[in-house]
């Protein structure tokens, strides 16, 4: 499979048509309607703006790093032309007046967006069920979720239809979906890339990445979207935080216990053939403790319904989104229209965020599980002293069945245990495919803040040794 | 185990602006009792030493110079994005009597 710098290499050089590659991508897209991926396709202008790039490649203009590669965002992305719902009912008939910083960066590169694709909604979840525009399916298997939130985005790179797309990452939502559908899913440094335009889920956690075929393909996606944005006041100069792929070799590997256990059978067989493979490849092999990992889950249920509950607070029908017009005063238009509007999910999060801030629980909840955090940032900043990188599997489990966990939300937080721990650190973190009889099993690399570098060669270099 | 009762999820649907239906409500309530069992694990911790963390980077005071800058989006294309709009400002229900 061609890299996404060969792609708009061949596009630049005229060896290859934009048109061409983005009438495949559409092609594709239209075959692979019943896995229900894209909720809107932007045919027209996709092949419009193709034409264009290649009378540009013509004409001897200098085109940009992704010049005419087709890509697809996941639809809490703004984007000043069609629709941006984040899959859900409040915003189905929403359109941005203007498009996200990091969608910006990709566009202004040359890159053609083909499309907005499925999510749970708001993002909240990790199966891509809780849609309003119903589940996506995973193309490994059409009975199984593809993960989530960002499982639109991982099923689109999946099924082949684009090279890259954008997602974001609150508690594993790029990462999860990613070792679910058998893709590279990155996570950089909280802060690293622009969220200016993207709908808040939990501030304090919430990043944007790229999902795509190789983490050579996530270095290269990564050197476009990072940097400070002033529409961001979270952004981290990152003159210093450079994307890029270096020699790593002979690495230093913590394998998290606390992540090796309670696995399904398919994911423990996976990930110890993998540790065989990377001991055999000259890394060096350590097992290291994080004694506080299992309290990052009930840590970042606290966190992140409170901070869901904060930024669900704007949405009132009254300056955009859909309104409960039958209401007949301003309180019950906004009853009408929350309660109408969010999905169940939605409200779930909001109900115990709205729990865990309210007067009484607020030390008890919210304050202990911020100590906590510092905790578990303590923890995994200790673990790392020794090690170059800490590696263990993304998910607990494979993919699971289209409808297996939803009527149980507690079954499926758990599903984001093993990722939340990079969220509530900050620390950058990649889900990479191993190899797997079944289900596409993920391996997660996660270290320092600000070490995006390190994380990304590190998957290269294990990348290629898996294939040996 | 933390008990929610239906007053409690009364209350907070009205705190979140939620208006919830009888089963909704009895729904909630064991849903969140359920999810408050993983919420409860914390209490086991042992975290007085630690501060609290409220941004993971360390940045402060992140400051711009105070100037009118061109934003991304005009004002008139925010307030059409309204239902309802007058003189380019918001319009809604009567508040007061």
């Amino acid at each position: 499979m061609k890299s996404i710098k060969q792609l708009a290499d061949d596009v630049r050089g005229g060896h290859t048509s934009s048109v061409a590659l983005v009438q495949d991508a559409l092609d594709k897209a239209a075959k692979s309607i019943e896995l229900n991926i894209f909720l809107e396709i932007f045919k027209e202008q996709a092949l419009e703006q193709a034409k264009n790039i290649d009378a540009r490649v013509a004409k001897g203009d200098k085109l940009g790093k992704l010049a005419g590669v087709p890509f697809a965002a996941k639809d809490n992305f703004l984007y000043a032309y069609g629709k941006t719902t984040a899959a859900a009912d409040i915003l189905s008939n929403f359109s941005s007046p203007i498009t996200a910083t990091s969608l910006q960066k990709v566009l202004d590169e040359d890159a053609i967006l083909i499309g907005k694709v499925n999510l749970d909604a708001f993002a909240h979840g990790g199966s891509t069920e809780n849609s309003f525009y119903g589940p996506t399916k995973n193309p490994h298997n059409t009975t199984k979720v593809p993960g989530g939130s960002s499982g639109g985005s991982a099923a689109a790179v999946a099924a082949g239809i684009v090279p890259f797309a954008l997602g974001s990452d609150t508690g594993g939502s790029i990462r999860q979906p990613a070792s679910f559908c058998g893709v590279v899913g990155y996570k950089p440094t909280y802060g690293l890339v622009s969220r200016y335009g993207v709908v808040a889920m939990a501030s304090s956690t919430d990043c944007i990445g790229p999902i795509s075929s190789s983490a050579t393909d996530a270095s290269y996606l990564m050197e476009i979207l990072r940097g400070r944005d002033p529409l961001d006041g979270t952004t981290l100069d990152s003159s210093q935080i450079i994307c890029q792929i270096t020699d790593a070799k002979n690495l230093k590997i913590g394998v998290i216990k606390e992540y090796t256990q309670g696995l399904d059978k398919d994911v423990a067989d996976a990930f110890d053939a993998s540790i065989k493979v990377l001991k055999a490849a000259g890394h060096t092999i350590t097992e290291i403790s994080i004694p506080s990992s299992a309290l990052s889950l009930p840590c970042y249920y606290v966190l992140v319904p409170a901070e869901v509950s904060s930024n669900l607070s704007r949405y009132d029908g009254i300056r955009y989104g859909n309104l409960d017009e039958t209401a007949g005063s301003l309180e019950q238009a906004y009853l009408g229209t929350r309660s109408k509007g969010f999905m169940p999910e939605n409200q779930r999060r909001l109900m115990i965020g709205t729990y865990v801030l309210s007067s009484g629980y607020f030390d008890a909840y919210y304050k202990k599980a911020q100590r906590l955090r510092t905790r578990l940032i303590r923890e995994y900043e200790t673990a790392l002293e020794g090690v170059d990188i800490l590696i263990g599997p993304t998910s607990p489990t494979s993919a699971f069945d289209i409808g297996g966990r939803v009527d149980d939300p507690v079954k499926m937080y758990q599903t984001d245990i093993m990722t939340v721990g990079a969220n509530l650190t900050g620390m950058p973190a990649i889900s990479i495919p191993l190899k797997s009889k079944t289900m596409p099993v993920g391996l997660q690399i996660i270290s320092e803040q600000r070490k995006d570098g390190l994380v990304l060669s590190a998957a290269a270099q294990i990348e290629e040794d898996l294939c040996q | 185990m933390t008990k929610i009762t239906a007053e409690e999820v009364k209350k907070l649907a009205s705190l979140a602006k939620l208006q919830l239906t009888n089963d909704q409500i009895d729904a909630f309530r064991s849903e969140m009792e359920s999810i408050m069992g993983l919420i409860d694990q914390l209490q086991a911790a042992d975290v007085d030493e630690y501060e609290p963390t409220e941004q993971v980077t360390g940045l402060t005071n992140v400051a711009r110079p105070d100037e009118v800058t061109q934003q991304a989006a005009e004002a008139a294309d925010l307030v059409a994005l309204a239902k309802d709009s007058q003189n380019n400002q918001y319009k809604v229900k009567r508040v007061l009597g």
